[in-house]
């Protein structure tokens, strides 16, 4: 086993090398210039001027050059500094990450707590109009825009009835609150942009969770259970639901370096500082280093879910064994 | 009769004496107090002024810093933190008198070492400015004493006058710093009416008033800049009241701030922006050689009807690069009538002509028929192209439209003049020298001269304007110059668009003029009974 992982980790790291060799390139041939900064020219700026910015930023040495001083920084675990604001890479990623962590953690727990008890209750009466009305309802969640519904949300919620503020995720008085109003205002601040997205999520689980549960209940142990003379309850909540719950665990793993993602059109529209608007806005400046360092957090993350995906299942299924000789 | 008509002038009296007291009351006594809520699509990349390019990063630097000149509200220079200046009669030196008593936020004094500062940063190669440009031109900067200093020139340079309105930074605090990754980008100190207080990133500013600022206390005491990526998120911000001061989109402006709730609550203005839309030609394709066939393009679209659908009537027709409320804007220039048939007639006489009957001109064999490309995300330029299209196609000429996304677009296409004709906006700085713009030897890859126009009397009097002082006569070369351009249409001259700024109708004092609402921002007041942010 501990020879397995130790292969495994040399191998992901050629992997992430190679990742990033493709990405500096593909982001680097890619048209366009940090030195095109601004969406509007500005004849005040010369040629002259943009050129030496262009040099101070050694985006004139070849582009092999440009690979190596960054790995070499890399290897340090410095991502270098923004070409937008001249700050490290490594503060605005980390300054980014608890929103966005946050956001999209509350929005799983709630996608669990609703989706799951709608994909097992859904396949235990299939068929049955309650069913039918699920599937709808769950789809609508998965089809509508995000953008339209959270305008139509904002402008009820927050702007006709005034309940809730409409975007961002502190009022401007908060650096004056106490712990607990702090607390309260940040939540009310979290409850449309983690509605919006529960509900966009709902259609996954639960659909994975009713076919899970349905391909469960067919089997001969269901039978069995049921011969047995066990109660209704005992053999769909005892039996039934652990077993279908395995592959939705996978789903799951899935989902963690989406954690950190974020989104682009759902932070925008709610003003949330996170990290989908942070790679947008620094693809659309061309800021190389931020871009590079967004890019090699989401793949190291991947590649270790990955991993430790591949020895969970060892340690959950005992059918699966990592061999020492793979 | 006549008693009659005393009768009216005593009423009128009396009621012109109260509303003088009205006035008097309104009017002359501001109140202190409240906090105006900005929301703005963008974020401040930097607060250190001098490496700041964006709009965001303009506007917070504006209010925290000040330059040693500054435009007044009819688009003049005035002094700043400079008391008066003297240029020598050759041109080639400027004397500064420094404002005496001005104080840093920190309480420091305000010297011309700070002045002195700035420059080296401006023209030190390793400092990623982009405005070193105009300080190129600079010979040497001699300090004479704390608040006295002569710049010398090259060469006679007048828009150097201009290029002051800099923002000065301090010297006792960025002197010993790598301007780069100081602190001082995210925690400025000014000489400016507000005083920095805090940034979150992704989420908002605040600055508070400076108590002490040579112009006066401002009346506001707090300014907070949100930002609000989503133009619709920002609008419903806005009639939540939760953003007190943004610009509505022309049809926000006609359409969806046409309700009793808006009138009530909020003042909406409209005035000329300081840029323009046109669409430019590549003058070094065949097609575009003959100035009677750019003409004849002038003659066949119609600019109003562009105003009309494309900003809702929020424009009007451009003839020039000038911002038309400048002294710079020939107001003889008149435009070009929308005339078809005119249009149909110079392309005939310039050998354009429908051979093969499929309704596209041709000569030599060749078709009427270019590639339009504009920037990705502007609908407004989109729409403008859509309505040229047609038009162009009633008179014989076939547009294809291209949209690429804006850094693609400048370093493919732009600055490798890979295009048939461009349709662009040019945001305008408000000194008239175009020089960067229309002066041949500005055609390089990456210089701003992008559609090879040349002409001789252009570069002579565009040479000459930046050597001459006097307005007068620099008056007369400006507008010889918008007569030329109109002229050779170097440039399909299109628009300019309106500046749509809404603000809570809680605020007073607010004057538009020639330079918009925001040269007298410190003025602006909120009644005491209206404040809505008491701390």
């Amino acid at each position: 086993m501990g020879k397995y992982i130790l292969k495994r980790i040399i191998g992901l790291a050629v992997l992430l090398l190679g990742i990033t060799i493709i990405t500096f390139i593909v982001i680097h041939i890619a048209p366009g210039k940090p030195t095109d900064l601004e969406a509007q020219f500005n004849p005040k700026v010369s040629m002259e001027a943009r050129e030496r910015i262009a040099h101070l930023y050694g985006l004139d040495k070849p582009l092999h050059v440009q690979y190596i001083e960054w790995l070499k920084r890399f290897a340090r675990f410095d991502f270098g500094v923004s070409f937008m604001d001249s700050r490290p890479v490594g503060q605005k990623i980390l300054e980014r990450i608890p929103i966005t962590l946050t956001i999209e953690l509350v929005s799983i727990i709630l996608i669990l707590l609703i989706g799951i008890p709608i994909g097992v209750t859904s396949a235990v009466k299939e068929g049955s109009f309650y069913d039918r009305f699920m599937t709808v309802f769950v789809f609508i969640g998965f089809a509508v825009p995000t953008f339209w519904l959270s305008l139509i949300l904002m402008d009820f919620v927050g702007v006709r009835w005034g309940l809730l503020p409409i975007s961002g995720i502190k009022s401007l008085e908060f650096e004056k609150f106490g712990n607990f109003d702090k607390f309260i205002d940040l939540s009310k601040h979290l409850v449309l942009p983690v509605l919006v997205s529960a509900f966009g999520g709902l259609a996954g689980i639960s659909r994975y969770m009713r076919s899970s549960m349905l391909h469960v209940l067919k089997q001969d142990y269901i039978r069995t259970a049921r011969a047995k003379g066990l109660a209704e309850k005992d053999v769909l909540y005892k039996h039934a639901l652990k077993n279908a719950f395995l592959p939705v665990v996978t789903i799951l793993g899935l989902s963690v370096p989406g954690l950190i993602g974020g989104s682009v059109i759902f932070e925008s529209i709610f003003s949330i500082p996170g990290m989908g608007r942070l790679f947008y806005e620094s693809v659309m400046a061309r800021d190389y280093p931020v871009i590079m360092g967004v890019l090699v957090v989401g793949a190291v993350l991947t590649l270790l879910g990955n991993l430790l995906a591949d020895i969970s299942y060892a340690a959950v299924d005992p059918r699966i064994k990592l061999e020492d000789n793979l | 009769m006549r008693k009659h008509t005393n009768n009216i002038s005593a009423v009128r009296f009396r009621r012109t004496a109260f509303l003088f007291i009205i006035l008097f009351l309104l009017g002359f006594t501001p109140d202190y107090g409240d906090t105006i809520v900005t929301g703005s699509i963008g974020e401040p990349r930097t607060l250190v002024p001098i490496l700041a390019s964006d709009s965001s990063s303009g506007a917070i630097c504006g209010l925290i810093f000040n330059g040693l000149v500054k435009y007044d509200k009819d688009l003049n220079i005035m002094g700043d933190l400079t008391q008066r200046w003297e240029i020598s009669q050759d041109g080639l030196e400027i004397t500064f008198y420094l404002r005496k008593g001005v104080k840093w936020h920190d309480g420091e004094p305000f010297t011309s070492k700070d002045v002195d500062f700035t420059y080296k940063s401006l023209i030190d190669p390793k400092v990623k400015t982009p405005y070193s440009g105009d300080f190129q031109m600079v010979k040497n900067l001699e300090v004479i004493d704390d608040y006295t200093l002569k710049v010398y020139y090259k060469e006679p340079f007048s828009p150097g006058l201009a290029s002051w309105g800099m923002n000065i930074m301090p010297s006792h605090l960025l002197e010993k710093e790598n301007l780069d990754n100081a602190k001082f980008a995210r925690n400025p100190i000014g000489t400016g009416p507000y005083k920095f207080k805090l940034w979150k990133t992704g989420e908002r500013l605040e600055l508070v008033s400076n108590h002490d600022y040579f112009e006066g206390r401002p009346y506001i005491d707090r300014y907070v800049y949100r930002i609000i990526p989503d133009t619709a998120t920002l609008f419903l911000e806005l009639r939540a009241q939760a953003v007190d001061y943004t610009s509505l989109t022309p049809i926000q402006f006609r359409r969806q701030t046409e309700t009793e709730f808006f009138k009530k609550n909020f003042q909406r203005f409209n005035f000329p922006s300081f840029g323009y839309t046109y669409m430019g030609y590549n003058l070094n394709d065949p097609k575009f050689k003959d100035v009677n066939v750019r003409r004849a393009l002038n003659y066949a679209v119609n600019k109003e009807e562009i105003i009309k659908g494309v900003l809702l009537g929020l424009g009007r027709v451009s003839t020039g690069p000038f911002i038309p409320e400048s002294w710079a804007y020939n107001k003889d220039v008149k435009p070009m009538e929308y005339n078809p048939q005119k249009a149909r007639e110079l392309l005939k006489e310039a050998g354009w002509q429908d051979q093969d009957g499929d309704g596209i001109l041709e000569k030599d064999g060749m078709k009427f028929s270019f590639t339009v490309i504009t920037n990705q995300g502007n609908d407004e330029r989109r729409m403008t192209l859509e309505i040229i299209q047609r038009r162009l196609r009633e008179v014989g000429i076939e547009v294809k439209i291209k949209i690429i996304e804006w850094s693609a677009f400048v370093s493919e296409f732009i600055n490798k003049k890979r295009f048939d004709a461009v349709l662009l906006g040019w945001g305008l700085s408000l000194d008239p020298d175009m020089y960067d713009i229309w002066h041949s030897s500005k055609t390089k890859e990456g210089e701003f001269n992008f559609v090879g126009y040349s002409n001789e009397e252009v570069d002579r009097l565009l040479m000459e304007g930046r050597r001459t002082f006097n307005q007068e006569e620099r008056k007369k070369i400006y507008r010889r110059i918008h007569e030329i351009l109109y002229e050779d249409q170097p440039y399909l001259f299109l628009y300019v668009p309106d500046a749509l700024p809404i603000l809570n109708s809680r605020f007073k004092g607010i004057e538009v003029a020639a330079n918009g609402i925001g040269y007298n921002f410190i003025k602006w007041w909120v009644p005491r009974s209206e404040q809505r942010y008491t701390r």
